[in-house]
């Protein structure tokens, strides 16, 4: 194989200049002439009737702007995968940070003011806030049943096997809801002109979901809506969904004022009501034989989606499917449940159900190896996937996966055994000194996977398209509607191009995300960008070449000095030297929608995480004291990018299992602050130490596989497990829960162990 | 708010006599500021407790510095006033009379990238960027007093901005290898 000259180096990022300089324009650094900035007033109360609404007689409501409901062209709701999303609020509101009407006014601190002068009176209907309620249902709070989905994956025979288990082990295990907490928060610029129709720039992950939901929402044909990418400061899948709901509030102001409008939120307003990850609760029940083979399990995964369907259904798809972890069941019964409750939808947020699922697996790992008295390390060992064997979808593994190897190498790089053992003997002599307030150590592993790409057949139904261009000056430019929000979508895909032609990196360029310029590469989601439009931009970039070739401008070799000439020779005989790529489903793909059984994923990365954990019995505050992230993705495309996704996930990980915990009233995030909602700063990381094994698994563009979300799975249950191992479980002490928090650790030490 | 379409033309040009009245009053409460901004002597009128963020960003075209949260808690808007590390949004911006301040814009003092825009670049140190400027702005405070810090020293001077993207970690390396290049050079 010829040596690639750009594949695996870490070339600066594209946009990294005006990062560091402070050039980058995002969507707050932009201004219109005669622009207004809009505002939303917003339910107060978790679910009722809308009676009146009236505006303050005292206030000068002179050259407001107002949109309600009535205002709206089109139909009302956020198009996304069902319509059952009100843009805003008409009758009747479903939870408490619902869009009722919004303002706009040239003045920003005016239109903020207005909010509060505006009144809602409602009819307070009953609410629920729990997945137990919602189950229950006392009330009727969503279509016939509280359900927004269901699903039901089964692999052999699961009746036949608890008569044959040694061990029948139990467990549940719940996580909470955690903000994406992006450091620059929502905000878009909608602008309406009647030739044109709408056109909105904004901070968003993916332009056509806005473009999609803005043609209802504007009823407006497909050319007259534009959408158009500013630079983006974080997203973390939460500007997946939520975005098209801004823009059209933008929008809707736009068209009634005739004026440009802005809406940023600020950080409360952004925390409190637009979307978090789903809170979880899994069940498990698993049998299994004396010598630690899992011989079959029933796996109940439920979600709390708040109070719309938006992304629920697939968020609980990717959760159920990653239920079972990396391991070999010969039978197993999963059943996932997405329910309803009178909280703001929850939303796309990095790993995108996985994590939930994988804590509980990860947690019931060691409650297994407890109860057969094998080591962590053994049981994972002993029912690890291995080539040729079946997902619990029935998916063959056909790529040559080696976990145990895995597993090896990051116990080596971790120390984990002279670790463990050292620190069960300090434990235990600090517990026989009786010292007050001692510092106990334990070490966790969580062994996992995360699938690429969308699931089943959804790379099928979205089809997406790119296309490369080759211009005269004999630069490239790849036209995709991918987004970068920092994992480095555009250095990633202009080096797959750049070495597709054999052209130096600074000669290829990305357009910026613009409905108007680029095709639908599909959302910016699911860790499809490195190996699905990646692959794309490969074949598109090889057209022009072939293109090239055909028309005799260049040989099978050529310069990037003859490859310029020849761009330049065939636009001036031709025009436009543009090559598109469609996605197109691999020979021998076979996945049932209705009985999810079939290849979930084109291919799936692997990891063991291992952390050592300190836990302070004076303060009952848990620190991370190092942290080793080992996995297989394919092909590392660029070392300096690739690392900085995963201790970037790892970070994250890190919070949703310690310190990121959303304190909820009545449907309401409480703590909408960053001030009282804590994510992890520079003094609270140990080092994230960083490692790639690459065992030669071809997928993707020059052997990628998707690696995005992949660190947001293991870090919690790998904390929580050496926790555990921290404080041991004499006195039947359990952690079953993230975030757990210092007051949660000193509840189960101190209260529990005395009932 | 059953006006006639009559009542309404009346209203407008009632609120219009309003509005410029309005506008007269807010003009009349602001009062002039003076300061150097990245070297560069500037004068603009002020409402006295204004943020130095927005006057920064809306007066001055600077929109290097950014609002993350608006309270002081995440670093994005950081700017060095007279040398010391502020958040900007917490700065009322007649504070600022008479002051030295420089942004992002004006690290580098010219067109090339300075020492630690550079290391950001190489080491992953910006990934979304928008912690970028005042994270920068944050580190060239602390290689100012301590030529040579020690993880630690970096840990604890990087600890008031937030970044969400990197865990930090290529952050760290970044300002070392700023650290390291300036004791060789």
């Amino acid at each position: 194989m010829k040596e690639e000259h750009i594949i695996g180096k870490s070339v600066p990022r594209k946009e990294g200049r005006d990062k560091v300089t402070g050039a980058a324009r995002y969507i707050d650094d932009m201004t219109m002439p005669r622009m207004l900035y809009g505002a939303t007033v917003r339910s107060q109360i978790p679910r009722g009737i809308i009676k009146k609404i009236s505006f303050d007689p005292q206030f000068d409501w002179a050259e407001f702007v107002t949109v309600t409901a009535q205002d709206i062209p089109g139909k009302n709701c956020i198009a996304l995968i069902g319509d059952d999303q009100p843009c805003l609020a008409d009758g009747k509101v479903n939870h408490p940070e619902e869009p009722i009407l919004l303002l706009a006014h040239a003045d920003p601190h005016l239109v903020r003011k207005a909010v509060d002068a505006v009144s809602i009176e409602c009819e307070p209907l009953p609410a629920i806030f729990t997945m137990e309620d919602s189950e229950r249902r006392s009330q009727i709070v969503w279509g016939d049943d509280n359900t927004f989905k269901t699903f039901l994956i089964a692999k052999g025979d699961v009746e036949d096997v608890w008569a044959k288990a040694d061990y029948i082990v139990e467990g549940e295990y719940t996580t909470g809801a955690q903000e994406q907490l992006y450091v620059e928060n929502n905000g878009m610029i909608a602008a309406f002109d009647r030739e044109q129709g709408i056109t909105v720039w904004g901070s968003l992950q993916c332009p056509y979901y806005v473009h999609k939901a803005l043609m209802a929402l504007c009823n407006l044909p497909a050319e007259k809506v534009r959408v158009v990418q500013a630079e983006t400061g974080g997203a973390f899948g939460g500007k997946e969904d939520y975005p098209s709901m801004i823009a059209g509030h933008a929008a809707l102001l736009a068209m009634k004022s005739g004026r440009p409008v802005k809406i940023v939120y600020d950080r409360m307003e952004d925390m409190t009501a637009t979307t978090k990850r789903h809170p979880s609760r899994t069940r498990h029940r698993t049998a299994v034989s004396k010598d630690g083979k899992l011989l079959g399990g029933e796996i109940d995964f439920t979600i709390d989606g708040g109070a719309y369907a938006t992304l629920s259904s697939v968020v609980l798809s990717r959760g159920t499917i990653h239920a079972g972890g990396p391991y070999y069941w010969p039978s197993v019964r999963i059943r996932g449940k997405a329910v309803a409750t009178n909280a703001p939808p929850h939303g796309a947020f990095r790993g995108f159900g996985a994590p939930q699922s994988l804590f509980a697996m990860e947690r019931h790992m060691d409650r297994i190896a407890q109860a057969v008295g094998l080591s962590p390390v053994e049981i994972r060992r002993r029912n690890f996937l291995k080539p040729g064997q079946t997902t619990t979808t029935e998916q063959t593994i056909r790529e040559e996966i080696d976990l145990g190897k895995l597993l090896d190498r990051a116990l080596e790089l971790s120390d984990y055994t002279a670790k463990k053992t050292r620190f069960a003997q300090e434990n235990e002599n600090q517990e026989n000194e009786n010292r007050v307030g001692p510092v106990k150590k334990g070490m966790g592993i969580a062994a996992f996977l995360h699938g690429a790409g969308f699931t089943g057949s959804g790379e099928r139904y979205l089809a997406s398209v790119v296309a490369v261009e080759g211009c005269a000056d004999g630069t490239v430019r790849v036209l995709v509607s991918s987004t970068e929000f920092g994992q480095g979508t555009n250095t990633v895909l202009c080096q797959i191009a750049a070495e597709a032609l054999g052209l130096p990196y600074e000669d290829v360029r990305i357009a910026q995300p613009d409905t108007n310029q680029v095709p639908n590469s599909g959302p910016t989601v699911a860790s499809r960008t490195a190996m699905v439009v990646g692959s794309l931009v490969r074949s598109a970039a090889l057209g022009i070449k072939q293109t090239l070739i055909a028309s005799g401008l260049i040989g099978d070799s050529y310069s990037p000095g003859e490859f310029h000439t020849a761009c330049r020779e065939y636009i001036a005989a031709h025009g436009e030297l543009r090559s598109f790529a469609r996605y197109e489903t691999p020979e021998g793909v076979f996945w049932d929608d209705q009985k999810y059984r079939g290849e979930a994923y084109a291919s799936f990365a692997w990891a063991v995480y291992v952390a050592e954990v300190a836990v302070d019995l004076s303060t009952y505050s848990a620190s991370v004291e190092d942290f080793v992230a080992l996995q297989e993705v394919g092909r590392v495309l660029h070392p300096v990018l690739a690392k900085g996704q995963i201790a970037g996930g790892v970070a994250q990980g890190i919070g949703f299992a310690l310190y990121e915990k959303v304190v909820w009233q009545n449907g309401r995030m409480q703590n909408g602050q960053m001030t009282n909602y804590i994510m992890p700063t520079s003094a609270d990381l140990p080092s994230i130490r960083v490692f790639f094994e690459e065992m030669g698994n071809v997928h993707g563009a020059y052997g990628a596989k998707g690696i995005g979300e992949l660190p947001m799975d293991g870090p919690a249950p790998a904390i929580v497990n050496a926790i555990q191992d921290a404080i041991g479980d004499a006195l039947g002490t359990r952690f079953d829960s993230v975030p757990l928090m210092p007051e949660d650790i000193f509840a189960a030490v101190c209260l529990d162990g005395e009932q | 708010m059953s006006h006639t379409s009559e009542d309404r033309d009346q209203d407008r040009g009632h609120d219009c006599e309003k509005v410029r009245g309005r506008d007269r009053e807010k003009e009349r409460a602001k009062c002039e500021l003076s300061l150097t901004v990245n070297g560069k002597p500037e004068t603009v009128r002020v409402f006295p407790m204004e943020r130095l963020l927005d006057v920064l960003r809306r007066e001055l075209g600077l929109t290097g510095a950014k609002e993350g949260c608006g309270e002081g808690e995440c670093g994005s808007c950081s700017i060095l006033m007279d040398g010391k590390l502020v958040n900007s949004c917490l700065v009322p911006a007649l504070h600022a009379a008479g002051a030295k301040v420089i942004t992002i814009e004006g690290l580098a003092g010219g067109p090339q990238l300075n020492a630690l825009q550079a290391v950001f670049l190489e080491c992953g140190g910006a990934q979304c960027g928008i912690c970028t400027p005042g994270m920068i702005l944050s580190a060239s405070h602390l290689l100012a007093k301590k030529p040579d810090p020690t993880l630690e020293d970096i840990r604890e001077a990087l600890a008031g901005n937030l970044c969400r993207c990197t865990g930090y970690i290529q952050i760290f390396e970044a300002v070392a290898q700023a650290a390291r290049r300036r004791a060789g050079a």
